[in-house]
């Protein structure tokens, strides 16, 4: 579903990523500081490389040797930040309804209604993102990019900024989207247990290298 | 009220003039902010340069720059008059272009800081939302610069208020066309008996100044609530 075989450089540090990522959920494993969410921002068309290509399905978003680069607002991929990112002039409504909004009733495949029970996020709709606790908060970015009907839903380490108890509770929401929506994910985390709880494939990431052929080591 | 009617029309000037001002440096100096504070080009040390040089020279001389490029017999204001039919110095549209050129970096100047404050990370966020560049701009960039814009348009509507050098340099002190409120008043101390007048038109303007003081507070107040920088408990 997704191939990739890329270089990025950003100062001295370096990230060579080859894989071919199927449909279902993709968990990316490794320590802080690998490289983990340059890959996503890669994937999402928020960074360019310097060399190489991916590919989704039959459409090519990047490919340096052709000098293509699809930017993210026309990759149709939804990206939820450590942090949520929500956006703090608008409410809880408006921050679900940004994305989903913007496309055509005919892409829409959630309804609205379907996001916010999946979510328990319907008695939070009115308030504004300085108003949630984290994981609230946290729940509103998944069901913001949930509604823009991503083809394909990145998450950058969603549970990192969450206390424990907070992460019990968000697992099972990520697993419900999963079997609820199979909108396929790449899931990227430290955490081992967080990976083997929802993925189907996990894939390890060493300092600057993806590469499921190479042998890990350590 | 109690102002005569020379002053009434020197006050109702100074409105005019600074609000046509502000309407002509708010999209102007939100461009050139936007453009200073997240482009990389050739010359912006310049661009950056000929914003701040209105603060930092003695108003005369932009005013006197004006009057030899858009005077009747400058360069370009030799061509509008001869194709156009348009003269700008001497009228009251000069005065409002004279306080403008001088307001301009007060404008830009927040608008900048503003939108160098905004984390990058939620303009992505919309562009992974579908959000081609311009809705970005409009729904997420312009929104949370708000407070921003609206301490650059106080600034600059007050300054235009008390625009006085470039003023008098370009269209001069013409009552009922140029003679703007620190015109008057300054004309006022230089006739006999004219104290009285003059001390009335500087209260007004101390009060002018402290209400749009008053107002850009509360605005900008308003707008960070909204855009949650100030929680709903803060007094």
């Amino acid at each position: 579903m997704l191939n990739l075989d890329l270089t990025i450089w950003r100062g001295s540090f370096q990230l060579r990523a080859r894989a071919d990522i199927g449909a279902g959920v993709t968990g990316i494993f490794g320590p802080s500081g690998c490289g983990k969410s340059t890959l996503l921002a890669l994937i999402a068309g928020l960074l360019r490389p310097q060399r190489g290509y991916i590919r989704f399905g039959n459409e090519a978003l990047v490919d340096t040797a052709q000098a293509l680069f699809v930017p993210a607002w026309r990759r149709h991929m939804g990206l939820v930040f450590q942090d949520g990112q929500l956006f703090p002039h608008l409410s809880v409504r408006g921050n679900l309804r940004y994305g989903y909004r913007a496309l055509q009733p005919g892409e829409r495949r959630l309804a609205f209604e379907t996001v916010t029970q999946l979510l328990e996020i319907n008695s939070l709709l009115e308030r504004r993102p300085a108003q949630l606790s984290g994981g609230e908060r946290q729940r509103v970015a998944l069901g913001r990019a949930l509604l823009y009907s991503p083809r394909l839903l990145l998450l950058d380490e969603p549970l990192a900024s969450l206390d424990q108890r907070l992460k019990e509770q968000i697992l099972p929401f990520l697993k419900r989207i999963k079997e609820e929506t199979g909108i396929p994910m790449i899931f990227v985390s430290h955490a081992q247990a967080e990976v083997d709880y929802l993925a189907d494939q996990v894939i390890p990431m060493t300092a600057g290298r993806l590469d499921p052929a190479v042998p890990q080591s350590g | 009220m109690w102002l005569s009617p020379e002053e009434w029309q020197a006050v109702a000037l100074s409105a005019r003039v600074a609000l046509c001002a502000t309407l002509v440096c708010l999209p102007t100096g939100i461009a050139v902010a936007y453009l200073l504070a997240r482009r990389r080009f050739p010359g912006k040390f310049l661009l950056d340069a000929l914003v701040q040089m209105p603060m930092v020279l003695p108003p005369v001389v932009p005013g006197y720059l004006l009057l030899l490029l858009l005077g009747t017999q400058g360069p370009i204001g030799g061509w509008l008059k001869t194709h156009f039919g348009i003269v700008i110095a001497f009228t009251w549209q000069g005065a409002a272009l004279a306080s403008a050129t001088m307001a301009f970096p007060l404008m830009v100047q927040p608008v900048r800081l503003a939108l160098r404050m905004i984390d990058g990370r939620l303009e992505q966020a919309a562009s992974t939302l579908g959000a081609p560049p311009w809705r970005v701009f409009l729904t997420v960039t312009l929104p949370l610069a708000t407070p921003g814009i609206i301490a650059g348009a106080v600034l600059c509507f007050t300054r235009s208020l008390g625009e006085f050098g470039a003023t008098m340099a370009f269209v001069g002190n013409i009552p009922g066309v140029t003679r703007t409120l620190p015109l008057a008043i300054y004309s006022y101390t230089h006739v006999p008996g004219g104290d009285a007048a003059a001390m009335r038109l500087a209260t007004l303007s101390i009060v002018l100044a402290l209400l749009a003081l008053i107002v850009s507070h509360l605005i900008s107040r308003r707008a960070e609530r909204l855009l949650g920088y100030r929680s709903h408990a803060e007094p």
